[in-house]
């Protein structure tokens, strides 16, 4: 039976538009701000790239780079994408649970809170350990 | 039915989200803010040759490249489909426009880590 | 709740999406005044209206006790189960009641399901075993451990509520979408189903795990607490894996 003969003339299935989805509720607004941290992550990546090429270009350019870096508008920058990035992580280990397989500890799945608390003890141990290397190590 | 080509950026979105989760505070921290302060940190933590020595080293090239590669490529991956979330139907126009110049930058990334030299 | 609110000659405002496609340009809301109970759902409002105030108001139900999945609606804004939805949830203030979201609306509150049930179809969402066998050979046995690889997955009642929180779905009909792929994990994760190659190509393809963004409201609007973002978001990985590894795979090169 083909859908034609199967559905009657009156039929006018009505579709809605999707324009401004993700205002109409608190849950994708959410996801939306969760989506834009990549903009500040991809400009950090930007900045840290600047850095290389200037790096490459000899010591007058990196220093001047470096000089730049102490801009209050390099400051400001860097304290709004901390705050992104610290964001970022507890968004990351957020989905987490959704995102991985479940884990079934005793003959229960794991919950979600824990695999999260997880994610960010790590991201705590590996800053941790990045801090460490940068101010004692490498001396 | 044909395969998607989405593995290949997923795994680097992937792979870039994680590192960034982890590592990525402690980084912007150090690069962005106790460095050009010199809050607490070693005065000559990003200086030339301090820097130059770390970037000279396979390992310190290695760490550089992951870092800043996965980093923008994790966000090109969002920003792809975010694009497509705001309206922009065509996958394909997404994927030119926001992965074009990330692998444009990767190569630029690639190209000043080498010419640092070894 | 103040005790005063149960007193009889309470009433509550429900407004409902009309949508009757032979006079209707457009949809609208409509707005009924129907008897309050702390213990009546929205459904039950909804059956009010139509036993008593309006005869033409189409809506879809059957159980009234939350397994059939036919009740699906938006909530104020929520997609939820009709019948497991209260109005006391509500209560002073009013309900808004509309067609589950991303569906053309047929009529009223109806919605065409007609691509979820395509897209059911597709998948084999059913057992194809792994190793045939005779009655006489006995049972296939399972594991407690095996059982809960899939159990979770397979309690999806098909009421499409995933489907109307997922704007992936919305912005393209095409994605497989939530429930179908909880689904389709259901029987891929099954011990005793050997039908994963079978399924494979719907699951590798753009629309399929692919047109997934994590999202993940889909998990949190399912009644019956399939997770199904996380059926979907488990197979990227499996996916990707297959993707690199399909090469250097014993069975070779799948496309
Ligand atoms: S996964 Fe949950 S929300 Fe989706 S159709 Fe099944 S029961 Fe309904
Ligand atoms: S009427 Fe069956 S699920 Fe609500």
């Amino acid at each position: 039976m083909s859908a034609e003969t199967r559905t009657m003339g009156k039929r006018r299935p009505y579709r809605r538009a999707m324009d401004g989805w993700w205002t109409r509720n608190p849950f994708f607004v959410r996801y939306m701000i969760r989506e834009w941290t990549a903009v500040l992550v991809a400009a950090y990546a930007l900045v840290l790239l600047v850095g290389a090429v200037r790096l490459a270009q000899g010591e007058a350019a990196y220093s001047a780079w470096f000089e730049s870096m102490k801009s209050p508008f390099a400051l400001a920058f860097h304290w709004v994408t901390l705050a992104v990035f610290l964001y970022h992580t507890w968004s990351w280990f957020e989905i987490m649970p959704r995102t991985m397989p479940a884990i079934f500890v005793g003959g229960k799945r794991l919950a979600r809170g824990v695999i999260t608390a997880a994610g960010i003890a790590a991201a705590l141990a590996c800053c941790a350990i990045v801090l460490a290397l940068a101010l004692g190590g490498g001396r | 039915m044909k395969r998607s080509s989405a593995p290949i950026f997923w795994s680097m979105f992937g792979a870039g989200g994680l590192l960034s989760a982890l590592v990525g505070p402690a980084l912007v921290y150090l690069t962005g803010i106790a460095a050009p302060l010199s809050w607490g940190v070693p005065l000559d933590l990003m200086s030339y040759p301090r820097m130059l020595a770390f970037a000279q080293h396979w390992a310190g090239k290695a760490v550089v490249f992951l870092v800043v590669a996965l980093f923008l490529w994790h966000a090109a991956h969002r920003i792809y489909h975010t694009l497509h979330d705001l309206g922009l139907h065509s996958k394909a126009l997404g994927q030119w426009i926001v992965y074009g110049p990330s692998a444009l930058l990767t190569a630029w990334l690639a190209w000043a880590l080498l010419s640092i030299g070894f | 709740m103040a005790e005063g609110d149960r007193s009889p000659g309470a009433s509550i405002e429900v407004e409902v999406l009309r949508y009757r496609p032979e006079q209707d340009s457009e949809p609208f809301y409509q707005s009924f005044t129907v008897p309050y109970a702390e213990d009546l759902s929205v459904l039950q409002a909804l059956q009010h209206i139509k036993d008593d105030l309006d005869s033409t108001l189409s809506f879809r139900w059957s159980c009234r006790m939350a397994i059939c999945g036919s009740c699906g609606l938006m909530i104020n804004g929520i997609p939820k189960l009709g019948c497991r939805t209260f109005l006391r949830e509500y209560y002073p203030g009013r309900v808004r009641v509309g067609p589950l979201n991303h569906f053309p609306i047929e009529r009223d509150l109806v919605v065409d399901i007609e691509d979820f049930v395509g897209k059911l179809e597709k998948i084999h969402p059913y057992i194809i075993p792994r190793e045939p066998r005779t009655l006489d050979q006995g049972e296939y046995l399972q594991t407690p451990r095996q059982l809960q690889r899939y159990l979770q997955f397979s309690n999806c009642i098909n009421c499409t509520l995933c489907y109307a929180a997922c704007p992936q779905y919305g912005l393209d009909p095409a994605f497989l979408g939530p429930g179908i792929t909880a689904l389709l994990h259901r029987y891929n994760a099954d011990s005793r189903d050997g039908g994963q190659a079978k399924r494979a190509a719907i699951m590798h393809a753009e629309d399929g795990v692919w047109g997934c963004t994590a999202v993940s409201y889909c998990s949190e609007v399912c009644p019956k607490a399939v997770d199904p973002a996380n059926a979907i978001n488990q197979n990227k990985m499996a996916s990707a894996m297959d993707y690199f590894l399909r090469f250097v795979k014993p069975g070779g090169a799948r496309k």
